[in-house]
């Protein structure tokens, strides 16, 4: 009773409530959009552009589950979230699943009652310093000044790291990458610490890159990965096993301009075939239609093409795939086997 | 002729629970308690469903867990294997900073733009308007944000100052560095320390207490509590006689050579900021996100103070400098005696929702990164340990606290300055 | 008799004053320099207004209008003047100023893919049509509640505002707010006509339970049965779409609106003489007065939801609606307190002696008169409220200062800083100004006799 006396009082307003249930899939194909929470902004991962539309490598992510679940990649809403919101959107079931350059810690997985479902983006905590500093290594930062982005755990691991080598630090707090960039090139602080993808991102939209080093140090593991709430294994299925599909499609050379055809045609390698749909029901597995995968890919391209796309060397952010390579190419994508 | 007689004695009924005034205002009153109790239980109720349903239940065990990051500002000893209470409590002790600085600066800069604009020169009046206009209709997060951003590209960085032939020295003989760091500020030291003590041994609590500080308080208290008994006794012997006895110099005695002779005695001398490393040492640091948010907030508080004193100043009919001119007191005496007693009366009510104003806005502290309680426990905590409801209810129970002792004490200075009404 | 007179026979004719205390120098010197202290005052203003313009105009007025990114800014400028500083990108406002005022708000609702560059041919109204009726009808909507000498028939729009104003906005079906203003209609109706009947307290208790049993249960299904029959409605925009500068002027507008009636209420709640009224509305208040709004809206972003019964969920725009619209009611039940306080008691003691009950006192002599007073205060909550906004970028919301951080995370746009920010507070200054300037007028203007 007094629910409805809420939801009355709601539509007046004109608008209307709906119910955050255990069966994620349902209610996004009765909606007809995958609510997806995204950063506010952050270079090459997400960000608005001048019409509005959201860009980038977190965000292709959204719409190749889109494309999965819904057969159409534009059927997302974007939801940008704080470090701070995040975690309670997901669990209040505002959005469906998160894809913020979210890093995967134990606490977040089993504490806070999420689920990562996979990792798109092997990152690590490091250092940028100006060039006219002198300093080569991250040991040499004693005393210095350093800019964080707060609400992350970069600021944890720099206390440890800083910590650990016996040196003293001045830390300098900042809630925005933006904000962190502009104090960082007026001298307000000596050293800037985020994820090197983050770094090589900042970097890359300076009026001099060249006079800006990122220290060879790298202080700590941040796999960053779309991530689910707990206490839905299927609809967390379905991202991972997106996910994977995008990573396998690399693998096995399923581009966006391929992939429709190769489907039409059926390949010869049954593998393939079963990621295509055309052979198996992989799809119906997940409760999807045969030809998820295919949208997935179809949406925004495989892994690679997003990475080449979003942050690639030939984009601004000018990452290097490292170790997000293929496992073949000697980095750390892996995708199970679709069976 | 007629008889009174009472009217027939009412047995009770139901309906006059309604419509007997005696009664109604009772049945409303239970009628409200209930429902308020009602939607209370209710979203307890809720709450309680919810955090089952998601595993977490209410715990502040968090509390006592390391809080594994650094905050750059705090008053209290802290470093990143304290726990998340005392973070909180440096978090704290940083709001209070600010709030104590903020509301003091924009008292005094307000009473100045106040009088200034009423500045019989027109260019003065009309620079105070346009300052006044232009903080009050902008947002104060925008201020801070641009307070910030002015600072940081504005002053020099320490290396700087590097170098034979520096770009940027120190001012003030050598004793201050105005950086884009914050300025560097010469400490008070002293060679004969009478040490600290600590209290609250080893817990999150635990605080140390410099005794000079301490020694340095009681002198002056006693030495003002002293001049006061100079000035009363100055009083009763005007009061009785007419004739009042100078007592400028005994006062000034009083307070200054117990003081000085503290200082001496301790040896206190001044320790000034110098370039090391990558930034100043020694010294008092003052960071730039402090003296942002500390200017942002004083400017944009001291705007709505400067109207407030304003009308006051206007309120005063100008029968009553008048009047008191015409007894013969001197300007000066007319301003405090006549002017000011009554002004106040006005300013002080609407002055003490300005301060509440500030300490609430002290809070977007957390745009500038000034490690507030905001930024602590309802920031970095609440983001680590994903404890929202406990650190979110806690946060508004601190602020809450803090108004209303600053309601309090300020109701009870209102109280002695009101007006006596018959 | 002589012809020598020692009698001025006819007056001189009037001299002119000496040009040092008439005119322009005259005004300058009695204005700017009249004394030692006056004359350092006004030149240290000089030299102040001196440094501050030199800095300002050049940047403001030398600056770059049309390039893509900033990196074409820096270059223009490098070609122009030879130099990257001192010069405004204005590029990034002509870029994205549509984006700062509306949010994501489709311009073309109907064809949510169209942009305002490449309109749809078929689309024949104006784009973001919906969001500036809207704004213009809130004028219409007003204007008859401020100016008593308005045909009072156009209070008509005043009353169907609040459903219009959803409508216009969301979108979807016309008949959901047909049937909830219907719903009012059956509880006046129900007070109206059952008061001779069953009597007042009977009446009121049956329009309201009647209103309830409509809005809860009926409404939906007859909504949805009349739309079935003749689907009127509006394209929908979700409320995720809404930011910019529309969405500080919607959550002021909604949080003033729906705060006013809960702070009348609030505020005779507090002047009651009920005890257990009383203290509820003295902790309400005084609660939600001291604590900052930004824990408010954390409670919005992050707490809401547990308070709620598991599984309701709305959005983000909605939960803070709800919050800031509990802040600004504290805040204007203060001010409508000060307004009853300001009565004079003979007021109420006339109404007592008229034989009127408490509330028709309220409806037809206190209310009338406090709120004539409180209204100046009720314009500045609204100033400080619609300001306060701007908090929501920190949960995460895009109004404008949201949305800035959004353009700086644009490759074309990082590292732009000021031209944004002077943008935002241009659109603050002018709209917090004007409604002050309003506001200061319309308190001359109610002031009727009294004083």
């Amino acid at each position: 009773m007094k629910k409805s006396v809420i939801l009355g009082a709601l539509t007046v307003a004109g608008l209307s409530a709906g119910a955050a249930a255990a069966a994620t899939l349902d209610d996004i194909k009765a909606r007809g959009k995958l609510n997806c929470g995204v950063t506010t902004g952050l270079v090459g991962f997400a960000a608005p552009d001048a019409n509005g539309e959201w860009q980038g490598f977190d965000v292709g992510v959204c719409r190749a589950v889109a494309a999965a679940v819904l057969g159409d990649p534009s059927a997302v809403e974007f939801v940008p979230t704080t470090g701070k919101t995040r975690f309670t959107a997901l669990a209040s079931g505002e959005i469906d699943m998160l894809a913020r350059n979210t890093t995967w810690t134990l606490s977040r997985d089993v504490d806070l009652k999420n689920e990562f479902v996979g990792v798109n983006y092997y990152d690590g905590q490091g250092f940028m310093v100006p060039k006219g500093l002198g300093v080569s290594s991250a040991k040499e930062l004693n005393g210095a000044t350093v800019c964080i982005q707060t609400g992350t755990t970069t600021e944890l691991n720099l206390a440890d790291y800083f910590r650990a080598n016996d040196m003293e630090y001045e830390p300098v707090p900042i809630e925005t990458n933006a904000e962190a960039q502009q104090q960082y090139l007026a001298g307000a602080c000596d050293v800037y610490t985020t994820d090197a993808s983050g770094l090589a991102a900042t970097r890359a939209t300076f009026e001099s890159p060249g006079d800006h080093v990122i220290l060879p140090e790298i202080i700590s593991k941040e796999p960053l990965g779309p991530l689910v709430r707990h206490g839905d294994q299927e609809w967390g299925d379905i991202v991972r096993w997106t996910l994977n599909a995008l990573i396998a499609a690399e693998e096995f050379g399923l581009t966006s301009a391929n992939v429709e055809e190769l489907a039409s045609n059926g390949t010869d390698k049954p593998e393939v075939n079963r990621i295509l749909g055309v052979e198996g029901t992989l799809g119906e597995m997940l409760g999807l239609e045969s030809d998820w995968a295919v949208n997935a890919i179809a949406a925004g391209g495989n892994y690679g093409e997003l990475f080449e796309k979003h942050i690639g060397e030939n984009t601004p952010v000018g990452l290097a795939r490292g170790l997000n390579a293929q496992w073949q190419d000697g980095g750390l994508m892996y995708a199970p086997p679709f069976r | 002729m007629t008889t009174y007689t009472d009217p027939p004695k009412e047995s009770f009924r139901l309906s006059m629970l309604l419509y007997d005034t005696r009664y109604r205002s009772l049945t409303i009153q239970v009628v409200a308690l209930m429902g308020f109790m009602l939607l209370a239980a209710w979203l307890i109720n809720n709450t309680i469903q919810n955090l089952a349903a998601l595993g977490k239940p209410i715990e502040f065990g968090f509390f006592t867990e390391p809080a594994s990051y650094d905050i750059n500002q705090h008053l209290l000893e802290y470093d990143s294997r304290d726990t998340h209470l005392r973070a909180s409590l440096i978090g704290l002790i940083n709001t209070l900073i600010i709030a104590v600085m903020g509301c003091a600066t924009a008292t005094i800069v307000g009473v100045l733009v106040g009088i200034l604009r009423l500045s019989k020169n027109w260019l003065v009046a009309k620079i105070m308007a346009v300052y006044v206009e232009m903080f009050r209709n902008v947002p104060v997060l925008l201020w801070i944000v641009l307070a910030m951003a002015i600072l940081i590209e504005s002053l020099p960085r320490p290396a700087a100052f590097r170098g034979d032939t520096p770009d940027a020295t120190m001012k003030v003989f050598d004793s201050v560095a105005f950086t884009n760091r914050g300025f560097y500020i010469p400490e008070p030291l002293f060679s004969r320390s009478l040490g600290d003590i600590h209290l609250f041994g080893q817990s999150s609590l635990r605080m140390d207490v410099s005794l000079d500080f301490v020694a340095f308080l009681v002198v002056l208290i006693g030495s003002i509590y002293a001049a006061r008994r100079v000035t009363a006794r100055a009083d009763k012997i005007q009061n009785a006689t007419g004739l009042r006895p100078t007592t400028w110099h005994i006062n000034t005695a009083i307070i200054i050579l117990p003081t000085l002779a503290l200082l001496v005695g301790l040896g206190f001398h001044l320790g000034y900021p110098e370039l090391r490393g990558f930034n100043f040492q020694g010294g008092i640091h003052m960071r730039n996100s402090l003296i942002a948010l500390w200017l942002s907030l004083s400017l944009y508080t001291a705007a709505f103070v400067a109207e407030i004193v304003r009308a006051g100043i206007l309120a005063i009919s100008h029968g009553q400098t008048e009047a008191a001119a015409a007894l013969g007191l001197r300007p000066g005496r007319i301003m405090r005696l006549v002017v000011l007693p009554q002004a106040l009366r006005v300013i002080v009510p609407p002055l003490i929702s300005q301060y509440l104003n500030l300490t609430k806005n002290s809070s977007l502290a957390i745009a500038v990164g000034y490690m507030d309680i905001t930024g602590t426990l309802g920031g970095i905590t609440m983001n680590q340990t994903g404890r929202e409801l406990e650190c979110v209810l806690l946060l508004m129970l601190v602020y809450l606290s803090i108004s209303l002792i600053i309601s309090a004490i300020m109701n009870w200075y209102n109280n002695r300055v009101k007006l006596v009404e018959r | 008799m002589t012809d020598h007179s020692y009698v001025r026979t006819e007056m001189l004719p009037e001299k002119a004053p000496p040009a040092s205390e008439v005119g322009v120098i005259g005004w300058i010197r009695e204005n700017l320099f009249s004394g030692w202290f006056n004359s350092i005052l006004t030149i240290l203003s000089l030299a102040f207004i001196y440094y501050i313009l030199s800095a300002l105009i050049p940047w403001t007025f030398q600056s770059v209008w049309n390039a893509g990114s900033l990196d074409e800014c820096r270059e223009i400028m490098r070609e122009t003047w030879g130099e990257t500083h001192g010069h405004a990108c204005w590029a990034v406002i002509n870029d994205r100023w549509l984006q700062l005022l509306y949010g994501f708000y489709p311009p073309y609702p109907a064809y949510p893919d169209a942009t305002v560059a490449d309109a749809p041919a078929e689309a024949w109204l104006p784009a973001y049509f919906r969001p500036n009726l809207t704004l213009i009808l809130l004028f219409v909507a007003l204007a008859p509640v401020l100016f008593g000498h308005l045909p009072r028939h156009l209070l008509i729009v005043s009353a169907i505002y609040p459903f219009l104003m959803p409508w216009l906005l969301w979108g979807g079906s016309v008949w959901v707010p047909v049937t909830i203003a219907f719903g009012f209609v059956i509880l006046f109706g129900v007070i109206k006509y059952g008061q001779a009947v069953m009597g007042t307290l009977a009446a009121i208790i049956a329009a309201v339970g009647a209103a309830l049993v409509w809005w809860l249960v009926l409404s939906g299904p007859v909504a949805d049965g009349l739309y079935a029959v003749m689907p009127v409605g509006l394209p929908t925009v979700e409320s995720r779409e809404f930011g910019g500068f529309m969405l500080a002027v919607l959550l002021g507008v909604v949080a003033i609106g729906l705060s006013l009636p809960i702070g009348i209420v609030l505020a005779l709640g507090r002047q009651s003489d009920l005890f257990i009224i009383k203290s509820l509305c003295v902790g309400f208040i005084e609660t939600i007065r001291g604590v900052p709004l930004i824990t408010l809206l954390f409670v919005a972003s992050v707490l809401l939801n547990y308070f709620l019964p598991p599984g309701t969920d709305f959005d983000i725009i909605v939960r803070v609606m709800i919050m800031v619209t509990i802040f600004a009611s504290a805040y204007n039940a203060e001010v409508i307190r000060g307004g009853l306080a300001a009565l004079p008691k003979g007021q109420y003691e006339g109404a007592d002696s008229l034989g009127l009950n408490y509330w028709q006192a309220q409806r037809l002599i206190i209310m009338p008169q406090a709120l004539k007073i409180s209204i100046p205060g009720i314009v500045s909550t609204f100033i400080g409220v619609f300001k306060d906004t701007t908090l929501v970028s920190i949960i995460g919301l895009l109004d404008p200062i949201g949305l800035s951080q959004g353009i700086r995370a644009n490759q074309e746009w990082n590292g732009i800083y000021w031209e944004l920010f002077a943008f935002i507070a241009l659109l603050f200054f002018i709209f917090c100004f004007g409604m002050s300037r309003y506001s200061m007028w319309l308190e001359r203007k109610l002031q009727t006799g009294h004083r």
